[in-house]
């Protein structure tokens, strides 16, 4: 038989009718993850053609993108102060009671991103199909499922049919050789692949992580590297099970149990892409090269080694991002000063990024005039932080501790950097406004973000670990 | 929604390369639960200044953008995130395709579900368009053709079901609905 890739294996495995010259597959759905931005419009459909959800039981629904972090709006009886954003809760609760659909509300203990809870609830699972009308879907993808994001035309096709038309994407292997460096992380590392093959490097592929660098990390720095997949243009990343995943996965809530625990590692270890495995493009990487990392434009790709300068020469729509960002060619960013700095988002806000960060600022004290904003993943990684007591070390040293969310990573939720501002943010997106109309985003890891936060200035966390 | 075969326009070009989703529609409209009046959001941070009023020097504020329905943008259009309201806040505004070398396969697959035009032309094509802001173009989709105000006709690349649905006016989900018993049966043969 031929040698095939992961992705190849779980793509059939889903084929419901496979591709034609002239139509695409029907690809089946395993797992639908669903929030409160992207679905309104689905619902409306369903509702309109009189259909009804067709899998409640592969459907899971979440809000994370609009609310607030902010603990009197979540728990203390006040309304959710901006009110589109209210409405919109309200809506998703309205729709998923009206159509049965389980919800995982404002108030749950099992709340927060929802990148974070499909995979901390062991939903997520090692050769099933995901999809979330959110283009970080990506993130799954550790787990070696596919898992992409989708518009809200196709949260209604999901909804109704647990199906989706689909071409078949073409697949990149990125190898990533040797180990990253103390101080140099799983954000790093995928800046720096991003850096290399390009913002639009990965449109229309599926990437597979493989190389000792990715087998020797956690699940938590795998989901760091997949999640930002889609800053590469990819439809989607994913990295092949093993021991990691499985000992990850074992106990969840959501994961099979018992003698089904056994048959389902038994079939996840056939998922790996066969030796000899043919990808439509490769690239390799040595781990050993990579530095900690920071964006200086208004893409991920437009980014720099610490110790690096920008470079002195582009085109017109280069010199417009430094323009936005208050920089110029040939500056470091190193030693910059900042105003904000932002710990959270479903790139970098799970338990093992709040160590990170708690690590550096342990003792220490937020910078003068910095504003630092830690928002957890979700309220089980909140829970998890408090019993080690990483709050206090964040709050002693003068930063916010807030409610899970998706908080400043967008601005749509009442946090924002604010205009004309030098934000170091974990998140994922630099983008003119993300983080607020004419906010100014420097994404790095959450080392460096803390470091950041210390000295008042983009710095390299190295001096900081010892 | 409408069929759609024939579209000739007059062109508003945006150079810039990587025009991602939160350029087209900032994060903070994205609170609303229904499909329509996005079009005034609408490249909002580039369109407005602080104080909300036009910015004069912003391509969609000048006389000669209004009634143009074809947007020819830079490298990699549509970048970043899933969200639908890009495409439909473009459609409300009145666009009706997108042309560019490379166009981003969430924002490709959202514009052709709402019958934005995602329309990817060669390199030279391309630059062509930028240094003819303006032009006539007629995009047809029986010949997967643009033609040109200098007489060429380029060919571009579309799904071909995608472009069934959007010559005919079909929509997928009816589409999806109607295989039903394959559906059922994949569900039978393959368990949980
Ligand atoms: S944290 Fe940011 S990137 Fe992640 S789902 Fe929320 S808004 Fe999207």
């Amino acid at each position: 038989m031929a040698a095939l890739t992961m992705f190849e294996k779980v793509w059939s495995a889903h084929e419901v009718v496979p591709e034609t010259s002239d139509t695409p597959a029907i690809l089946y759905i395993d797992l639908h993850l669903t929030h409160e931005v992207t679905s309104p419009q689905a619902f409306s459909v369903l509702r309109e053609r009189g259909l009804p959800v067709r899998r409640l039981d592969r459907t899971l629904a979440t809000m994370d993108h609009s609310t607030p972090t902010d603990h009197d709006q979540i728990f203390g009886g006040v309304p959710i102060r901006l009110e589109s954003a209210r409405k919109q809760v309200e809506q998703l609760e309205r729709n998923t009671s009206e159509f049965g659909v389980e919800l995982i509300g404002l108030q749950s203990p099992q709340r927060g991103i929802v990148h974070i809870i499909g995979p901390e609830l062991g939903a997520t699972q090692p050769g099933k199909t995901v999809v979330c009308g959110d283009s970080h879907t990506s993130t799954h993808g550790a787990f070696g499922a596919l898992a992409f994001g989708i518009g809200t035309t196709e949260v209604g096709h999901v909804l109704a049919t647990q199906c989706l038309l689909q071409r078949k994407p073409k697949t990149f292997s990125v190898e990533v050789q040797g180990r990253l460096g103390p101080g140099v992380t799983a954000k790093d590392l995928i800046l720096a692949i991003i850096g290399r093959i390009g913002v639009s490097g990965g449109t229309g592929h599926v990437l597979e992580y493989r190389g000792e660098a990715i087998r020797a990390m956690s699940m938590e720095e795998r989901m760091t590297v997949c999640n930002m997949s889609i800053e590469a243009g990819a439809r989607a990343g994913m990295v092949a099970p093993d021991e990691t995943t499985f000992a990850y996965l074992e106990g969840r809530p959501r994961a099979p149990a018992g003698e089904l625990w056994e048959r389902a590692v038994d079939t996840w270890r056939q998922l790996p892409s066969d030796p000899g495995a043919r990808f439509d493009r490769e690239v390799v990487l040595d781990a050993g090269h990579v530095e900690p990392m920071i964006t200086y434009g208004t893409n991920p790709g437009m980014v720099l080694p610490l110790s690096g300068a920008i470079p002195s020469s582009g085109d017109e729509v280069f010199r417009k991002a430094l323009r936005y960002m208050g920089f110029e060619p040939g500056e470091h960013v190193a030693g910059k000063a900042i105003d904000v700095v932002f710990v959270g988002s479903c790139t970098n806000a799970r338990i093992s990024d709040l160590r990170a960060a708690a690590r550096v600022m342990d003792g220490r004290k937020v910078a003068r005039r910095v504003r630092m904003l830690v928002v957890p993943g979700s309220q089980q990684v909140k829970k998890e932080a408090e019993a080690e007591g990483l709050d206090r070390i964040f709050v002693e040293a003068g930063a916010e501790w807030r409610e899970s969310g998706c908080s400043m990573c967008l601005g749509m939720n009442g946090d924002t950097v604010g205009a004309g501002k030098y934000a170091v943010s974990t998140s994922n997106r630099n983008f003119e406004g993300r983080q607020g109309t004419g906010a100014r985003t420097l994404l790095a890891s959450p080392l460096t973000a803390a470091a950041a936060a210390v000295t008042g200035r983009v710095t390299d966390p190295r001096e900081f670990l010892g | 929604m409408e069929p759609i075969t024939q579209l000739r326009s007059r062109t508003v070009v945006m150079p810039s390369t990587n025009i991602d989703t939160d350029q087209i529609i900032p994060a903070r409209f994205l609170t609303t639960t229904t499909r329509e009046g996005l079009g005034k959001a609408l490249f909002a941070d580039w369109r407005y200044d602080a104080a909300g009023n036009p910015r004069p020097d912003f391509i969609l504020n000048r006389p000669e953008a209004a009634g143009c329905q074809a947007l020819v943008a830079g490298r990699n259009v549509g970048c970043g995130s899933s969200r639908e309201h890009a495409p439909w806040a473009l459609i409300d505004y009145g666009f009706r395709a997108v042309i560019s070398t490379e166009i981003a396969d969430i924002f490709r697959n959202n514009s052709l579900k709402n019958g934005l035009l995602p329309v990817t032309v060669d390199e030279e094509t391309h630059a062509w368009l930028l240094a003819h802001p303006g032009t006539e173009i007629a995009i047809d989709l029986e010949t997967c053709t643009v033609a040109l105000a200098d007489g060429r006709e380029v060919s571009f690349p579309l799904e071909p079901f995608a472009r069934y649905c959007l010559m005919n006016g079909v929509d997928e989900l009816g589409f999806l609905l109607s295989r039903k018993e394959d559906i059922e049966h994949y569900e039978r043969t393959h368990a949980k």
